[in-house]
């Protein structure tokens, strides 16, 4: 039985076909991020997935053998994510604009907005980069809950950029929640070092 | 009653070995068993087993509400040996009725012994045990984490995932040997769905933004899941596969692990009304926001919904974390343990948790909810963690 399964392992290629999106531009309410479209594909631009070793299970089991569905292509994927597949980034050069927040919150402060307006003046200078923010929170939450937060983080320094005239489809926002805390230790001074925003530079893939 | 003694192997149990099981000659006359399952400890002896069949015979049937005491102060006894196969008698000492004799081949030492604890279960609660179900969670060793599968007491550990990347929130889908999880491997948190006795795996959600916390309906047909891609960290239902989606909430706020009531008809999440984080339902197709009252108790997250329909556990975050239920239509919440996370086990009474350790690190605990005891997995050595459990139904 294991076998087959090997088998069809060695059968299947998994490559996914992807949707190639335009993005709307809206600045009023929350803004759409990109990638929000679903039209179908441009071969090439597809991320592959690779299978990973099956589990192992006993020989001599009475398991059921469960249907596979070998379909390969068929869901939607956001072509803009792809678009920003090999950019190169710079973690670096805003390092010193890192955003941080109070405890629970993802309103931008007042302290703030100037480390957020100097990466807005920079991108109104260069054309050709995008933007990757990523939202962190402290370890003061549930997982899932921290996840959703760090979003929400990421998403208001976006909008604060978008308010300043950055183009919505040059900002990303990724969120790690609490799986990438800037300071390991576990009392207030690593917690507030914790909940930030961080500015990654996507530059275009050398020519 | 010998019918429920007759084996089923589940999708799920099926893939532990399979066990032969014979009746030994001796039950004469059943009798009811009454006043059990409330909140107290059972007592009962167990005597003849020796090694890892009665360390796993012990564990099994702690979790499950019992306590260990001498033979003449239980109320029910077990006799039984391991060599070479498990075998096991279960008498009522008071009155000296015959439950249970039972022996078993095949599989191992352990998965026999498994299988005589949910037995005993059985012939005295009349509830199915959980003794041979699976658990999924997550293991972060720092820089990476993966996710892993494993024996409901942590033990028979496999890797399901080898990406040297991040993961988070994997969940079982009902009945099968699939789990939904989260994955950055391609740069960004997206959704996978992956067959166990495969290997193959497919995007479910990949998104600008956040995609995370999948919850599989309990038909296996549809996905509950929180996307960004509107703006803000919304609940979303989809077909199993990522099509068709609807998106169930428009706020500003950032929604939160949503999960399904066990008919599929409502959705229970995470919100923020009015500056405050409550649990909050909506129906999967759509429809107003009902915030679930909590009582006093405040600041909830990650809600499960237990498979019986009656009550929704959860994280309460009031200075430390602390595990609660609350009837499913809202109310009072009572405050059990200190943890996070739970996921119910398929009996609705047990519960798989996270803790955290004074260091950070993480590690898996069971309880059980009647009798609030709780029962600590043996934890992975070194720094790695372990979390974000979801219990097989």
């Amino acid at each position: 039985m294991k076998r087959s399964y090997l088998f069809k392992l060695l059968v299947l290629g998994l490559f996914l076909t992807v949707a190639a999106t335009g993005c709307k531009k809206r600045v009023m309410g929350p803004t759409p991020i990109p990638g929000t479209a679903q039209k179908p594909a441009s071969p090439g631009t597809a991320p592959r997935i690779d299978n990973v070793r099956p589990v192992s299970t006993p020989p001599d089991v009475g398991a059921t053998q469960l249907p596979t569905d070998t379909a390969t292509g068929g869901i939607p994927t956001s072509a803009d994510l792809e678009l920003i597949q090999g950019m190169i980034p710079d973690r670096e050069r805003f390092k010193a604009e890192t955003v941080y927040f109070d405890y629970d919150r993802a309103a931008v402060k007042a302290s703030e907005k100037g480390r957020i307006e100097t990466v807005a003046n920079y991108f109104k200078q260069h054309s050709a980069e995008k933007l990757q923010i990523e939202g962190h929170c402290d370890e003061r939450g549930t997982e899932e809950y921290n996840r959703a937060l760090g979003e929400r983080r990421a998403l208001a320094i976006r909008e604060y950029l978008v308010n300043l005239g950055v183009a919505a489809d040059r900002v990303y926002t990724l969120s790690w929640g609490e799986d990438k805390p800037a300071d390991q230790g576990h009392d207030e001074t690593a917690w507030g070092k914790n909940r930030r925003g961080e500015f990654i530079l996507l530059k275009p893939k050398a020519q | 009653m010998k019918s429920k003694l007759v084996i089923t192997l589940s999708l799920l149990t099926g893939i532990t070995l399979a066990l032969s099981v014979a009746r030994l000659p001796a039950a004469e006359e059943q009798i009811e068993i009454e006043g059990t399952g409330g909140s107290k400890l059972i007592p009962i002896s167990l005597e003849g087993f020796s090694g890892e069949a009665a360390t796993v015979l012990k564990s099994d049937l702690e979790v499950a509400g019992f306590k260990f005491v001498t033979p003449d102060q239980a109320q029910f006894n077990v006799a039984g040996g391991n060599n070479p196969n498990v075998q096991g008698r279960l008498n009522d000492r008071i009155t000296k009725a015959s439950l249970l004799a039972m022996a078993y081949t095949g599989g191992s030492l352990r998965t026999q012994a498994h299988r005589l604890a949910d037995d005993i279960v059985m012939a005295i609660t009349r509830k199915k045990g959980i003794a041979q179900t699976k658990i999924a969670f997550k293991i972060d060793a720092g820089n990476t984490s993966e996710i892993y599968i494993a024996d409901y007491d942590g033990y028979n550990r496999q890797a399901v995932t080898q990406d040297g990347s991040v993961v988070a929130a994997p969940t079982w889908a009902p009945g099968r040997l699939a789990l939904y999880y989260t994955s950055y491997k391609l740069g960004n948190p997206d959704i996978y769905s992956q067959d166990l006795l495969t290997g193959t795996r497919k995007i479910v959600a990949r998104y600008s933004g956040l995609n995370t916390s999948a919850a599989v309906s309990p038909d296996g047909k549809h996905v509950t899941l929180i996307m960004s891609k509107g703006g803000s960290p919304d609940v979303y239902v989809c077909d199993a596969d990522g099509t068709n989606q609807k998106q169930l909430t428009k706020t500003r706020e950032d929604e939160s692990s949503p999960c399904w009531s066990p008919d599929g008809r409502t959705i229970c999440f995470v919100s923020r009304i009015a500056g405050g984080r409550a649990l909050c339902k909506i129906s999967a197709g759509g429809g107003e926001i009902r915030r679930l009252r909590t009582g006093l108790v405040s600041n909830p997250s990650e809600p499960d919904w237990s498979p019986d329909g009656k009550t929704i556990i959860f994280t309460a975050q009031m200075g430390d974390f602390n595990i609660c239920t609350v009837p499913a239509e809202g109310g009072d919440a009572t405050l059990l343990v200190a943890g996070e996370d739970p996921s119910w086990a398929p009996n609705s009474r047990t519960v798989i948790f996270t803790k955290r350790a004074k260091n950070g690190k993480r590690f898996l605990s069971l309880l059980d909810v009647p009798t609030k005891h709780v029962k600590d997995i043996a934890q992975i050595s070194g720094s790695a963690s372990c979390s974000q459990p979801s219990w097989a139904k």
